[in-house]
């Protein structure tokens, strides 16, 4: 039995026992990146169409999610930005940047067992809100910063 | 290939720190050549984090997250010594899968 598995692998090479366990539903395609991109939400212009391309009808203010950011960002080419959520079940975490030719900046998927918290940098054009936005058990969260931005960073 | 990803994961108390630095221009497309042409968009749309089989984060990101993308997060559930594996993919479909053993305290 185990010799025949040897021989069907030599004879189907890599990519052909890939396709298999694909047909099999085995693997779903893609499962290597859980989920797709969604261009949709990625070309948003307002805050408002973004919420509504990830899925949200409406968003409440929370004192629970905090950005940690400078008021001043000197280079808008590289602004830090440390989102964490205090809110229960945290499922997601957007970052959207108001004025920025696309509003959508990023979007985490937080599993159980990491905390609802990340670190990354962002490009800003100008002076602009940033909008912090939480899912947490389907119900949707937001916090709000004003970043200034003494040089944008989207014209280069 | 792009270069590598430099990535640090360490014990914090009973999580595990992860710091991770990519190589990527990160173009917005926006941007133009002295000459007037556009400068096609060329970025990282989708990272995923998986140890011990199990996706630890996953992201996807638009056009303005900055050159070199970088990125800070924690997880419960890993152990020194264990690997923690993160994949990028970008809109070209170029993609790089770097890993790293984490370390202690």
């Amino acid at each position: 039995m185990d010799i025949r598995r040897r021989g069907i692998l030599k004879a189907g090479g890599g990519t052909g026992v890939l396709a298999l366990a694909t047909a099999a539903g085995l693997l779903r395609p893609g499962e290597a990146f859980a989920q797709q991109w969604n261009k949709a939400a990625f070309e948003t212009k307002s805050v408002a169409d973004t919420l509504k391309a990830l899925g949200s009808s409406g968003s409440t203010e929370s004192a629970q999610i905090q950005i940690t950011a400078p008021d001043i960002a000197e280079n808008g080419a590289v602004v830090p930005l440390t989102i964490e959520s205090g809110i229960a079940r945290t499922q997601t975490i957007a970052i959207l940047i108001e004025k920025n030719p696309n509003t959508l900046s990023a979007n985490f998927e937080i599993p159980e067992g990491t905390d609802p918290f990340v670190t990354t940098r962002v490009k800003m054009a100008e002076t602009s809100n940033i909008y912090a936005v939480v899912r947490a058990d389907g119900k949707y969260f937001h916090a709000v910063k004003e970043i200034k931005v003494t040089l944008g960073g989207c014209g280069g | 290939m792009a270069d590598p990803m430099r990535i640090r994961a360490n014990m914090a108390g009973d999580k595990v720190e992860v710091r991770v630095l990519m190589s990527h221009e990160m173009e917005t497309g926006q941007r133009k050549e002295p000459s007037g042409a556009v400068v096609p968009a060329h970025f990282i749309q989708n990272v995923t984090v998986t140890h011990a089989g199990k996706t630890v984060l996953s992201a996807q990101w638009g056009t303005s997250i900055s050159k070199n993308p970088f990125m800070h997060f924690r997880f419960k559930g890993g152990k020194p010594g264990e690997k923690v594996t993160i994949s990028w993919v970008d809109n070209k479909g170029e993609r790089r899968t770097d890993e790293v053993v984490i370390g202690g305290g």
